[in-house]
């Protein structure tokens, strides 16, 4: 064994390294979180900034002088902003409850009955995970436009009504459920209707949450499918409607006015996820992509 | 290589005001001759594992001095130490082999303690035989029996030919088959290598069966620290005469009165130098005597024919938790059972005596056993 | 336990009838269309089968531009976000105070509308008649020229693009890496440190080994994520892309399908099974080097 004196000088040596590794880890995360955090206090800033002083900026101000609520008031007037807001609000609430039904239907099905074929057609449906968006969406386009679903809430919803991933994630969480329960109940003469939604459903209602949220995120941004199957601006959800603003916007480029739109359409979804935010991370890790 | 801990003390501080600090460790005073195997005992939640974090430098203590030898290692991180450490769920590196997980500790090695590679692959193949796994070098650790891992963890920690090794909870992930096939085994590879070796277990009868000395700790404290059958025969309080033993010792309430002891209303022994005062009455199974003239009456409820000897099982208003009385005897005794009642004479140094206040070891003529222990 | 067959199936009949008409039908129509010669949007008629529309694809200009692009965005994004996120977890991992607020912070790209938040980047680093914009006036600050990352030059679009990609991308990357991180048990690394374990071998030998699989993960549901670039680039520099020269495949498909250059749906499924094919060769390839290097 070395010197005593030896080693507790290492060890003090050992000590300031590891103070001034965490220092810089600090300074890493810091510096991560700003990049994270100012293209969110850019557009809050400039929201409140006035049209005439934000184009008076020639070199770009952090701070604004005279804060105004003005370009909100013009968000919401010169552009149809609250009707982009009320359809995808429309839009987002009919598809997860569609959805839900149907998942849960399906889920039900595959964990709880028994009947032939069940085995082949769950793994039919596992593969079709594997199918990306992009290669479906050309004939969904061109079936949609033939049934004259154009520019309807219909033509934007049937589409995404059903999601194998999610029938999947609960599935094995309806699993999870002993089969006591469901012999149980059915002693008590319970039927199947009412033991799913009065037993199963509430047990799983963590995963349901999870599955909600994850699903309203991603109506809230959906884009490319919206912008595919409405040219009409009364149909218009929020990605497009911001799309629509930033190239024929306020009649002149007002960049005060379009950040007040983009705040109004981010708040819901980040109010959302101050509350939730425990579930949507534990969602996501669970098997969530971006896109 | 000798462990003496001096006053040593650990508080984990309570969480933001709300809860009380919590003492894991509090003021340890002893001394671990070198050489020995020594199992530290104790309920769950005792601060056993602590303890143990301690001596191998993982946990700082808040107050008080480790030495090994005569070196103070108090402010030694724990590579510095000498020492090996088998963790309770092996934490053998998965995407490694067995040889390589043997090899880890050696290759981290450095400056003039280097060694060339044959030696450590030498040294890590004498390990391995010491262990008997020689067999398994190439396996991972996922292929293998928990056994099988447990001796990989062995090896991993000897390699280094510490000074102390340390095992924490060794035998708590093995089927009862495995549990006593492997603490013989570490008793063997213990022997062989002479390294001053502590474990923490909160199995008493694995304590007691490998270890020269046995610690029994409670709640941060240590209550009696001596040779397996020294503190069996001889427990210093209840808690210690309760947590030792199986069939664990049959505890009643009792009234000394006249230097004699009475159950209920029944004098069963005569105590000599003991004052008059409540007491905790306990007795071995094995310190009952079948006895149709005995004092201790009992109603009988079962007797368990064990084929070696005899359970007879039975209860008595006066004892401690209400539990059935088991007493172990020879199968020469015939059980009368028609009576349903059943009448003992006692063993006096089977039988311990405790202050009902302090829970104490109260001593009287002919407490202790006769046993001489041998050093 | 018995069920009535016929009630099964009546369970599983929405999500069935959903799944056939969206996702089973049109994966084999879209077969079918690629293969399609001269077909006609409006009389639904086509001229012939064969492989001109995948011929006319490779050979379209457009086309080549957005492969390009996918492929930089692709080559850059993928191991600087992997690595950036990795680096960021470990930082995360390795400290107490403030650790839940990072996180939380971190994440918030996520639950943010793409688009929306695209045109704040492109109002940072635009340049315009009356302004430089933020980044340039910072590159200023350092002595640097500016330039303008919107319209100007190509490399300097595909900067703000990728950047912009890996702000995007780096919420999911960090959340996965951390809870990875965080699962590889205490125990292993007291065994390091009794061993007297170097930070740098700990890490280089357990903690990297461990975490493995999911890094894998990431890197390849990266790639796949990165080759379906699409809602970034409109972000940033709207909806026609081609005269932006930044289109990217999916762009290109959808392109053709619609808009001012589209009624093409069988150039647009040509381009959409090659895409398809690309994704699930590199995808494969993934999975074939992740068989010989991960471990365990």
């Amino acid at each position: 064994m070395k010197l005593n004196s030896e080693l507790s000088s290492a060890a003090k040596h050992v000590k300031t390294r590891k103070t001034v590794l965490r220092i810089l880890t600090y300074i890493m995360l810091s510096v991560w979180g700003i990049v994270v955090l100012f293209p969110f206090y850019w557009m809050i800033l400039t929201s409140v900034k006035s049209y005439g002083s934000y184009n008076a900026e020639h070199i770009p101000s952090f701070i604004a002088t005279n804060p105004t609520l003005q370009n909100y008031k013009d968000a919401f007037t010169s552009v149809p902003l609250a009707k982009y807001f009320l359809n995808t609000t429309i839009f987002t609430l009919i598809t997860t409850a569609c959805m839900l039904l149907v998942i849960i239907f399906a889920a039900y099905a595959f964990a709880r009955l028994q009947f032939r074929g069940k085995n082949l057609v769950f793994t039919l449906f596992l593969a079709l995970m594997m199918i990306p968006n992009e290669l479906v969406i050309i004939t969904n386009f061109v079936t949609i436009s033939n049934l004259g679903l154009r520019n309807t809430f219909t033509g934007l919803i049937l589409p995404s009504i059903t999601s194998v991933f999610y029938i999947y994630l609960l599935k094995e969480n309806f699993e999870l459920i002993p089969d006591e329960l469901y012999k149980a109940a059915k002693v008590d003469g319970t039927s199947d209707l009412k033991y799913l939604f009065k037993v199963m459903v509430p047990i799983c209602r963590p995963t349901i949450v999870t599955v909600v949220i994850l699903k309203v995120i991603e109506c809230w941004n959906s884009y490319v499918w919206p912008r595919l199957i409405t040219d009409d601006q009364n149909y218009f959800l929020v990605s497009n409607g911001i799309q629509e603003i930033r190239e024929n916007g306020f009649g002149r480029e007002n960049i005060p006015a379009m950040m007040a739109a983009v705040v109004v359409i981010s708040v819901p979804l980040i109010i959302l996820y101050l509350i939730f935010h425990k579930q949507i991370m534990e969602g996501v890790s669970r098997g969530g992509t971006k896109g | 290589m000798k462990v003496v801990l001096e006053h040593l003390t650990k508080v984990f501080p309570g969480r933001k005001g709300r809860k009380q600090d919590v003492i894991a460790v509090n003021d340890f005073n002893f001394e671990i001759p070198d050489g020995m195997l020594v199992g530290l005992l104790g309920p769950s939640g005792c601060g056993k594992s602590t303890a143990l974090n301690l001596i191998s430098g993982l946990e700082v203590p808040t107050q008080g001095k480790i030495w090994f030898g005569d070196t103070d290692v108090t402010e030694i991180p724990p590579e510095n130490r000498g020492i090996g450490l088998v963790f309770q769920n092996y934490a053998l590196y998965p995407h490694l082999t067995v040889l390589q997980n043997i090899l880890f500790p050696l290759q981290n090695l450095k400056g003039k303690d280097k060694l060339p590679k044959d030696v450590m692959l030498e040294r890590a193949k004498k390990v391995a035989s010491l262990v008997q796994i020689d067999e398994l070098l190439d396996r991972k650790p996922g292929e293998m029996s928990g056994g099988q891992q447990q001796r990989v963890a062995i090896a991993r920690a000897l390699v280094k030919t510490p000074n102390v090794l340390l095992l924490d909870e060794p035998l708590s992930n093995l089927d009862a088959r495995l549990r006593l096939q492997t603490r013989e085994e570490i008793k063997r590879i213990q022997q062989e290598t002479r390294i001053t070796t502590i474990f923490v277990t909160h199995d008493q009868e694995e304590a007691m069966s490998i270890s020269d000395l046995i610690i029994v700790m409670k709640l941060g404290v240590v209550h009696q620290i001596g040779k397996p059958q020294e503190v069996y025969d001889d427990p210093h309080n209840l808690f210690v005469a309760e947590f030792l033993g199986t069939p664990p010792i049959n505890v009643f309430y009792g009234t000394v009165k006249d230097e004699a002891l009475y159950i209920g209303d029944e004098k069963v022994l005569s105590v000599p130098g003991i004052s008059d005062q409540d007491v905790y009455a306990g007795i071995r199974p094995e310190g009952f005597i079948l006895d149709e003239n005995g004092p201790l009456t009992c109603r009988l409820k079962n007797v368990e024919v064990m084929g070696r000897d005899i359970s007879v099982i039975s209860t008595h208003g006066k004892t401690k938790t209400d539990k059935d009385i088991r007493s172990i005897i020879s199968t020469d005794n015939i059980v009368d059972r028609s009576s349903g009642k059943v009448r003992f004479s006692l063993k006096p140094h089977k039988v311990h005596l405790f202050s009902f206040e302090t829970e104490e070891r109260l001593y009287f003529q002919n407490s202790r056993s006769e046993r001489h222990y041998e050093d | 336990m018995k069920t009535n067959p016929a009630k099964a199936w009546l369970y599983l009949i929405p999500a069935i009838v959903f799944l056939g008409i969206f996702m089973v039908y049109p994966l084999v129509d879209v077969f079918i269309y690629s293969f399609e010669e001269g077909y006609n949007f409006a009389s639904q008629s086509y001229t012939g089968t064969g492989l001109f529309n995948y011929s006319y694809v490779l050979h379209d200009p457009y086309f080549l531009q957005a492969l390009k692009n996918t492929l930089i965005l692709v080559v850059i994004t993928v191991p600087l976000s992997t690595g950036l996120a990795l680096l960021i977890s470990l930082g995360l991992s390795s400290i107490k105070p403030l650790k839940h607020v990072f996180q939380t912070v971190y994440f918030l790209p996520y639950v943010t509308n793409t688009l929306a938040v695209g045109l704040v980047f492109m109002i940072l680093f635009k340049k315009t008649a009356y302004t430089d914009g933020l980044i340039n006036m910072m590159i200023q600050w350092f002595g640097g020229s500016s330039v303008d990352f919107i319209d100007g030059p190509y490399w300097a679009k595909m900067f703000v693009l990728c950047f912009y990609t890996i702000w995007i991308v780096m919420p999911f990357k960090v959340l996965i890496l951390t809870s990875a991180l965080a699962s590889v048990k205490q125990d292993y690394y007291n065994a390091a440190k009794i061993d007297g374990t170097s930070t740098w071998r700990t890490f280089a030998r357990i903690t990297l080994p461990m975490i493995s699989p999911m890094i894998f993960y990431l890197v390849i549901t990266g790639f796949i994520g990165a080759f379906k670039a699409y809602q970034d680039a409109v972000a940033l520099f709207g909806t026609d892309l081609n005269s932006a020269g930044m289109n990217t495949i999916v762009g290109y498909v959808y392109d053709m399908l619609y808009g001012d250059s589209g009624g093409y749906p069988s150039y647009a499924s040509a381009a959409a099974i090659i895409l398809f094919v690309i994704v699930l060769s590199i995808t494969t390839i993934n999975l074939m080097i992740r068989r010989k290097n991960v471990q365990y």
